[in-house]
């Protein structure tokens, strides 16, 4: 597979990826302002904004004065706004023109699907869906892409790329919803998270209804089997890069990547999670900052072909 | 529905002679006239919502927009088929001939039929693809030949397109459109299928490859996602199942090519590449271009990699060079044309040159290397200035320049604005070229002027398309019975690759 064509379609998985998991973290925390009169507006928007990578000088350059920030200046900067590099609508966006340069290798349905999800912005019908419907909409055609790309693609390398792609970037989400709930201080703002991963019902079922926010942190981080957990994204991006490598070695794992990610799963797993909860704005960021190195060794070692030749000693 | 449909003027009307309905459009103007005007509407609209879901776009400058197509669909008789396609096939033998001649030996100067300075000054001649011999012969493996249908309904040749001719996509897309926006209608006729192309093509650059190469690797070769053709660059890769490659995804190591995946270098054989002459290695070419790649040139002279079309065809496009063609079909050929030329003057000659000075406002002005329909001064459109601008040019480099009389482009009616009125167009139709046999891809691309009398078809400047359907019988069924006996225009298998599955299944 061309090095170009898979960079795309990792980024592809990525950008879905994000564009669903922006929309939730959204929808909880418009809906907490909402329901908690108690929650302080300003304080929320200014955390939420941090955790998704807004830092003040993107604030202040669209007119965003983090001092007096409203929930519908943040929709703008991270919903609707073309302009604004994190909006969902940057993201479909961005989405489609990786699909664009990648469009004789997806499938017809794979490409109508991402092409008719972006239609909407340039139209400015995206722009009339208000919350909370837009976020179910948005929920909605992710869905209708992952589930395209799983019925109608093959299972070659251009799918790992984009299970790679998409399970990287749900645990550096996953994580920033973490982080910005452990941050809220309204009351049931876990309860909201769980909801936003859909993870609510199966939440109450595993922990037979004890219902405490160290639990419900347990679960979104580190479940094995709730399919948004960070720990179970972290295992697909292994399980990928496993099938990518298709390098069976004795010892320990030569792909750097590999190795990041793996150090950063074994870590979450064996440490005591009352350390982790302890500091868990913290522990997140260092998840994110990992998630951005793995990122880099993949598109060293797949996505620059020049480079991949000089390594394996091939030509010249 | 075709109440008040007035033809009117010079031009030749496709489906209407005076009142008279012709009779290949018989079944089309019963079928429709089935239907209401707001049905025609609601289904227009679902036409131009599903080219837009699809992506079926073309750029203009950057901006992307649904490739406009007219719902009523233009009928070409069998037997008026028969003679394009034995036309074209001749033609391409002929261009075939000549690149090989003026490129290598120069017979066709040395015998007096075209003045060598015609070629070497066309600046589209190229030196880099002197003696360049190759693996099939075939230098031509796309052709795209614009045809107009004259005043009496006489189809003529109006250009040679032999370099990087596009159009093809949308007439494989538009087929598929229009059964599902006329479902009736195509059910009353029986059409030849436009799907095999990419199966054709694929063979034919397969045949091209380099000696000694038993399965080669085809790629396509595109500008990148801003080219105007992109779509159909998508279009062709994936229904041909081969990689789609920009100019950053190849390298030229040791005279050949290859290209960057994820697991290192691969080799390629064989690029249909969808990049000007000049844009493609800027080694040879502008030095600029980022669009190629640094080698391809001296990999074809090499023999390791096979481009199509070949370096160097632009002299064939070359208005002027146009003008000698018949004669170039008679030296090479030793027949008649099947289809003639547009009557055409040459600038560059005195007697000629004076003759259209004079009549400079009734005459079409046209530029010898434009396409796109750029630089064309229609001298009865246009104003004084106008025509003391272009006096100026002409007489400045009478070469650059030859003059048609203003043709009537053929209309057909055409669903514009919630009616239907008569509208211009021309044809381009496709051949492939695999050494063995040119097959011309029943139908091709007609283009049509939307604007009421607009005679520039371009899609760069407003034209939109409209699906072509040649018959695959009689038209008549009083000649249905007459013609019983003679067989029916079966096409033989292709041959260069015959291990590959020939079908016509639809192109999505």
């Amino acid at each position: 597979m061309l090095s170009r064509i898979a960079e795309s379609l990792f980024w592809i998985g990525r950008y879905i990826e994000r564009a669903d998991d922006t929309a939730r973290i959204l929808d909880v925390h418009t809906q907490l302002l909402l329901e908690d009169a108690g929650v302080d507006e300003t304080q929320t928007c200014r955390d939420l904004l941090s955790c998704m990578g807004i830092e003040p000088d993107d604030a202040a350059k669209a007119g965003v004065d983090l001092d007096a920030v409203t929930i519908d200046q943040v929709l703008r900067l991270l919903a609707y706004d073309p302009q604004s590099s994190c909006s969902i609508a940057a993201i479909f966006a961005a989405a489609r023109e990786s699909a664009r340069g990648a469009r004789e290798t997806l499938t017809v349905p794979m490409w109508e699907v991402i092409n008719t999800t972006w239609r909407p912005i340039p139209s400015g019908h995206f722009e009339a869906l208000r919350p909370p419907y837009v976020f179910q909409w948005v929920r909605e055609r992710a869905a209708l892409i992952t589930g395209t790309a799983d019925a109608t693609m093959t299972r070659d390398e251009g799918w790992q790329f984009i299970v790679l792609g998409r399970n990287i970037e749900r645990a550096d989400m996953t994580s920033r919803l973490l982080a910005t709930t452990a941050l809220s201080n309204g009351a049931g703002q876990w309860t909201s998270a769980l909801r936003a991963s859909g993870a609510y019902d199966a939440f109450l079922r595993t922990y037979r209804g004890i219902e405490t926010d160290r639990a419900a942190a347990e679960f979104l981080l580190l479940d094995r089997l709730f399919p948004r957990s960070v720990i179970f994204a972290l295992n697909r991006a292994e399980q990928a890069l496993d099938n990518l490598g298709g390098d069976p070695r004795r010892a320990g794992f030569q792909d750097e990547a590999h190795r990041l990610i793996g150090r950063m799963r074994a870590e979450l797993e064996y440490r005591a999670l009352t350390d982790l909860v302890a500091d868990l704005p913290d522990e997140m960021e260092r998840l994110q900052r990992t998630c951005a190195a793995a990122t880099d060794a993949i598109s060293r070692r797949y996505f620059a072909g020049a480079e991949a030749v000089a390594w394996k000693g091939v030509g010249v | 529905m075709f109440e008040g449909y007035g033809t009117g003027g010079p031009a030749y009307d496709e489906m209407f002679d005076g009142a008279q309905l012709r009779p290949p459009y018989l079944r089309m103007r019963d079928s429709l006239d089935k239907m209401s005007t707001p049905e025609l509407i609601t289904r227009v609209e679902a036409l131009q919502a599903s080219y837009l879901d699809q992506g079926i776009t073309f750029d203009i400058g950057g901006e992307e927009r649904a490739m406009p197509l007219d719902i009523l669909p233009r009928v070409i008789e069998m037997d008026t088929w028969t003679v394009i396609e034995k036309g074209l096939q001749q033609r391409v033998q002929a261009l075939e001939m000549l690149l090989a001649d003026v490129y290598d030996a120069g017979n066709v100067f040395n015998d007096g039929v075209l003045p060598r300075k015609v070629i070497t000054t066309s600046s589209h001649f190229h030196r880099q693809a002197a003696t360049i011999r190759p693996a099939n012969g075939v230098r031509v493996h796309v052709s795209g030949i614009d045809l107009i249908r004259d005043n009496n309904g006489e189809f003529r040749v109006l250009e040679d397109n032999v370099r990087v001719p596009s159009g093809v996509s949308y007439v494989m897309t538009s087929r598929r459109a229009i059964s599902a926006a006329l479902p009736e209608t195509i059910a009353q006729h029986r059409i030849r299928p436009v799907a095999s192309y990419p199966q054709r093509l694929l063979a034919a650059l397969r045949a091209a490859a380099p000696a000694g190469v038993a399965d080669p690797t085809v790629v396509v070769l595109t500008p990148g996602v801003y080219n105007g053709a992109y779509f159909e660059h998508t279009l062709l890769a994936r229904t041909m199942g081969v990689e789609l490659v920009e100019g950053r995804d190849l390298v030229c190591r040791r005279g050949e090519v290859m290209m960057q995946t994820t697991k290192g270098l691969a080799p390629v054989h064989v690029i249909y590449r969808r990049v000007d002459d000049e844009f493609l290695d800027p080694v040879h070419f502008r030095a600029d271009s980022m669009l190629g790649c640094p080698g391809l040139i001296d990999a074809a002279r090499a023999g390791n990699v096979t481009l199509a079309n070949a370096v160097g065809n632009g002299v064939a496009d070359d208005k002027l060079v146009y003008t000698y063609m018949p004669d170039v079909i008679r030296y090479y050929l030793n027949e008649e044309p099947v289809i003639r030329n547009v009557d055409t003057w040459r600038c560059g000659e005195p007697e000629a040159l004076e003759e259209v000075l004079d009549r400079l406002d009734e005459l079409v002005l046209k530029p010898v290397d434009g396409s796109g329909g750029k630089g064309i001064v229609i001298g009865p459109r246009a104003t004084k200035a106008e025509l003391d601008e272009l006096r100026g040019k002409v007489i400045e480099d009478p070469r650059s320049w030859i003059a048609q009389p203003v043709v009537q482009l053929s209309t057909v009616p055409t669903f514009v604005d919630g009616e239907l009125g008569p509208r211009h167009v021309d044809l381009r139709p496709f051949a492939v070229n695999d050494g063995n046999r040119v097959w011309v891809l029943p139908g091709g691309l007609t283009r049509v002027a939307l604007g009421k009398g607009e005679l520039i078809v371009n899609s760069s400047r407003g034209g939109g398309t409209k699906d072509t359907w040649v018959l695959a019988g009689p038209t008549s069924p009083g000649q249905q019975q007459q013609q019983q006996q003679q067989t029916q225009a079966v096409e033989p298998p292709v041959e260069a690759a015959a291990d590959l599955p020939i079908t016509d299944r639809e192109v999505s």
